[in-house]
């Protein structure tokens, strides 16, 4: 069981929980990911590694509620235990001293990609950060984005806070403006990740995206995660989770991602109604 | 003596049958196919045994379980010695006697055999370990404390028997396993129809009252590494069964259509997740009407029959040798025959066709004759020119085989590995490469079968042992 040690509402629908995993904290880096699963009957869903605390060994992830399970997240509090946590997952983001980056974080992506801005910066890299949301209720950790970046952009698409327009628009003018960015770190939702790497591929940038594909076991070895790389098959669990975006195909990624859409759809419905966890794990009712 | 005599001249010539859930019942639900002997039937299948002094079908048991020796006990009734006597080489009777491929193992080489059915020796090795299962398992002697400590890793049949052979050793034995529940493939793999998770679940009890430790959630290769676990981590040896864990692809058009499923992970979705339980359980699964299951193994076995119970109308095995060539357990194939299950023989897909959704709605097949007999003995399939045929189906479950996860070789220095990505280790002794590295079952072989993987298990806890005594404490 590993205890929820902090917990915050950065916005309406979007919750952190600092949980204690001291060892997946000894082994964290940026870009890895851990997978969760609250109780007996719960689905193992995936999260990425947000910050991470070696000494406290705690890691910090940040989510959506977006359906049945990520709800019933948002429901635990504060020295709640969530049954299984088991990471660090996938490989890393490289990081080197490129020169100058750029960071882009959309929605709840902002979270994921703080830690690789944060580690480019550490290695040397000049890291311009790019972040924005549907509105300026959604937006969360512009702070600590500024800490991360040695400079930091905000937009909303509704422009109720910062500038109007989307990060797309930003990271234009950003090209433009800066000249010659060796690398972009694009982590959002999909349509996002995918209008950024229709942009960058305009101007040869290469672009690092982080694949949210289904998965289940995390490992390698139930092959549910796979993805269309470069014509090639590959695990995101293992594999990944980044790859270089030009050559992802985004709409299989896509068709991939709605597989259980009833599904999903009807569980949430059950647990909206209050049909909640009537398990004999022991764990809250 | 004369009675013995009367058993023998009147033997049967047919095996007892075991009881079973009727097939138009249990293809819709997910408790055990097969009920298991009852104390008469039993006793009765043990006295056809001719207690054959060179006992061949010893020879054919991977680990030489002392067949004739246990099968005398249950027909004199002495069911805690059978046990025992099972015991002393078998250390997961109750899962061997479900899930063994008896009639390619003793029951192949049995003498009635020649003749008759040969005797039901899984059915009554699986009586001996139910019972005792029902009645408590006999307290287990544990060596004094050596002090020294080993970590297992994975806890399939391998990295459960070798756990349990160096517990009772007296070592300190941790287990580390990448899932949240310990059992590997008999936990996420092979159906609860087949083999209850409850069976599973008491050997891992077992274990833990040997005083052996399972840390569920870590990945090795991830959460740690072989390297560190015998320095910092202060183990003295290390035992790897990680089995073969990742699926091979058939490498044709359309393997990434919505629909189109490996056996693991539509098997781990069932078992492991509890599918079938949705929405109770959150993990969802999509069935179709109509799933076509690629390839002729237990596991294609496994599959079909679970899309059944999932709710498919047909369910096909589409496999390109004939009948004959099936490598799955005899049992699961004439249950699979039983329940409903159809088969395309000489038969393999080209291409997965789907519809403007992406959805899967068919397959395009080529037929197969058999030619000259392969590197495995068995004839080879030829595709017959022009014989494509279209295939009407909207799920498919890829059950080629698995090969071995790169996860631990990858991240241990000093291994040697095949050219497939196995780990090298010595079959005598399942040493490896890297001193104090042990490794055994799939990860070594390939995909193969739980009784090699617990043979392979005990065998390399034996040298364990040794490596242990030889390089003494400090
Ligand atoms: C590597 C990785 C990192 C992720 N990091 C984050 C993160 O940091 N913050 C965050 O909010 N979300 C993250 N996600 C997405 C998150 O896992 C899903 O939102 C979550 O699983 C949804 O579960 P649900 O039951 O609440 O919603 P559902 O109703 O089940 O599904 C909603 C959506 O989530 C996707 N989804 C469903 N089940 C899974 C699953 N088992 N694995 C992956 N996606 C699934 C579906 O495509 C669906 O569109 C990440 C996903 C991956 C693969
Ligand atoms: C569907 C199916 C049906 C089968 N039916 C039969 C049958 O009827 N009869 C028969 O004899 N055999 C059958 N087999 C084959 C048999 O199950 C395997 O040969 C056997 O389980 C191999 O045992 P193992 O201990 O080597 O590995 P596994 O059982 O595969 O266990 C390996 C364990 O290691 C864990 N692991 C992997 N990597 C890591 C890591 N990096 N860190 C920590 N843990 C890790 C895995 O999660 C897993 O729990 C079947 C297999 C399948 C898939
Ligand atoms: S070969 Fe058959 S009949 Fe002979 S001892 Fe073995 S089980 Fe009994
Ligand atoms: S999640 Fe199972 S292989 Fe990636």
């Amino acid at each position: 069981m590993y205890r929820i040690l902090n917990k915050e509402t950065l916005a309406p629908t979007i919750k952190l929980f600092e949980i204690e995993a001291p060892v997946v904290a000894k082994k964290a880096a940026a870009g890895q990911f851990i997978i969760l699963r609250i109780h007996d009957e719960g689905e193992r869903i995936p999260l990425t590694i947000a910050d991470f605390d070696r000494k406290k060994g705690t890691i910090t992830c940040v989510f959506q509620e977006v359906g049945k399970t990520t709800k019933q997240l948002g429901t635990l509090n504060q020295g709640d235990l969530i049954k299984d946590f088991v990471g660090p997952l996938g490989l890393p983001t490289h990081i080197k001293n490129y020169g100058w980056v750029i960071c882009v974080g959309g929605g709840v992506g902002v979270a994921p990609v703080h830690p690789i801005a944060r580690a480019l910066k550490q290695a040397g890299n000049e890291v311009i950060g790019i972040i924005g949301a549907r509105s300026g209720e959604l937006l969360f950790w512009e702070d600590k984005m500024r800490d991360a970046c040695s400079e930091l952009r905000v937009t909303t698409d509704d422009g109720s806070y910062a500038r109007k327009g989307f990060v797309t628009d930003v990271l234009r003018e950003v090209i433009e403006e800066k000249k010659d960015p060796v690398l972009c770190v694009a982590i959002g939702p999909l349509p996002m990740m995918r209008a950024v790497c229709n942009l960058t591929r305009e101007y040869n940038l290469k672009t690092i995206v982080s694949l949210n594909s289904i998965m289940v076991d995390g490992t390698g070895m139930c092959g549910c995660c796979r993805v269309t790389v470069d014509g090639e098959t590959k695990f995101a669990c293992v594999d990944g989770p980044e790859f270089d975006g030009h050559l992802v195909d985004f709409d299989e990624m896509a068709r991939r991602s709605a597989i259980y859409k009833s599904q999903e759809k009807q569980s949430l419905e059950q647990f909206n109604a209050g049909v909640t966890h009537k398990c004999s794990c022991g764990g809250e009712q | 003596m004369t009675e013995a005599k009367i058993t023998k001249k009147t033997i049967m010539p047919k095996k007892n049958p075991m009881e079973a859930q009727e097939p138009g019942i249990r293809s819709r639900n997910f408790k055990e196919v097969a009920l298991g002997y009852s104390e008469e039937a039993v006793v009765a299948e043990a006295n056809r045994c001719l207690q054959c002094k060179k006992a061949p079908c010893r020879q054919g048991c991977p680990v030489e379980v002392d067949i004739p020796a246990f099968i005398k006990l249950v027909a004199e009734r002495d069911f805690t010695g059978a046990i025992k006597k099972i015991k002393e080489k078998n250390s997961l009777p109750a899962i061997c006697g479900r899930v063994c491929p008896q009639e390619s193992q003793c029951e192949k080489y049995c003498t009635l055999g020649k003749k008759y059915e040969p005797v039901a020796i899984g059915r009554i090795e699986r009586y001996c370990a139910d019972r005792e299962l029902a009645t408590g398992v006999l307290r287990q002697e544990t060596a004094p404390s050596s002090g020294r400590r080993v970590a297992v890793i994975g806890s399939g049949p391998a990295g459960l028997t070798c756990a349990a052979d160096l517990a009772k050793l007296g070592h300190k034995v941790t287990v580390f396993e990448a899932l949240h529940v310990p059992g590997g493939v008999l936990m996420y793999g092979i159906p609860e129809f087949r083999l209850p998770k409850q069976v599973v679940q008491t050997e891992i009890n077992n274990l833990k009252n040997l005083g052996v430790e399972i840390l569920v959630n870590n990945v090795v290769g991830k959460s740690t590494t072989v390297d560190e676990l015998m320095s910092a981590g202060g183990y003295d040896a290390v035992f790897i069964g990680t089995g073969a864990g990742l699926p091979y692809f058939m490498r044709i058009q359309g393997e990434s259509a919505c629909g189109v499923y490996t056996a693991n992970e539509f098997l781990t979705r069932t078992n492991l997740m509890k599918a079938y339980l949705f929405p109770d359980c959150d993990t969802p699964i999509r069935i179709g009407k109509k799933v076509a299951v690629l390839g002729g193994g237990n596991v294609a076995m496994d599959s079909a029959r679970t899309a059944l119970r999932l709710g498919a109308e047909e369910s096909w095995i589409v496999y390109r040798r004939s009948r004959n060539e099936l490598p799955a357990r005899q049992e699961e194939i004439e249950h699979a025959e039983e329940e409903g299950v159809k088969f395309a023989f000489l038969t393999s897909p080209t291409k997965i066709l789907h519809n403007e959704d992406y959805w899967v709605k068919a397959m395009e097949c080529l037929r197969y004759e058999l030619g000259e007999p392969d590197a495995s003995g068995r004839r080879r399939p030829v595709p017959v020119p022009g014989s494509e045929f279209i295939m009407d189906v909207d799920t498919v479950v890829i059950a080629i085989g698995q090969g071995p996860n790169p996860l631990v070789p990858r991240t241990t220095s000093g291994l040697e590995l095949t050219k497939k990505g196995n780990i090298f280790a010595d079959p005598d002794t399942g040493a490896t490469s890297k001193p104090g590295v042990y490794a055994g079952g799939d990860i070594v072989t390939g995909a193969a079968t739980v009784i090699l993987a617990m043979g392979a298990g005990r065998t390399a806890a034996k040298s364990i042992h040794a490596y242990l005594n030889e390089n003494g404490g400090d």
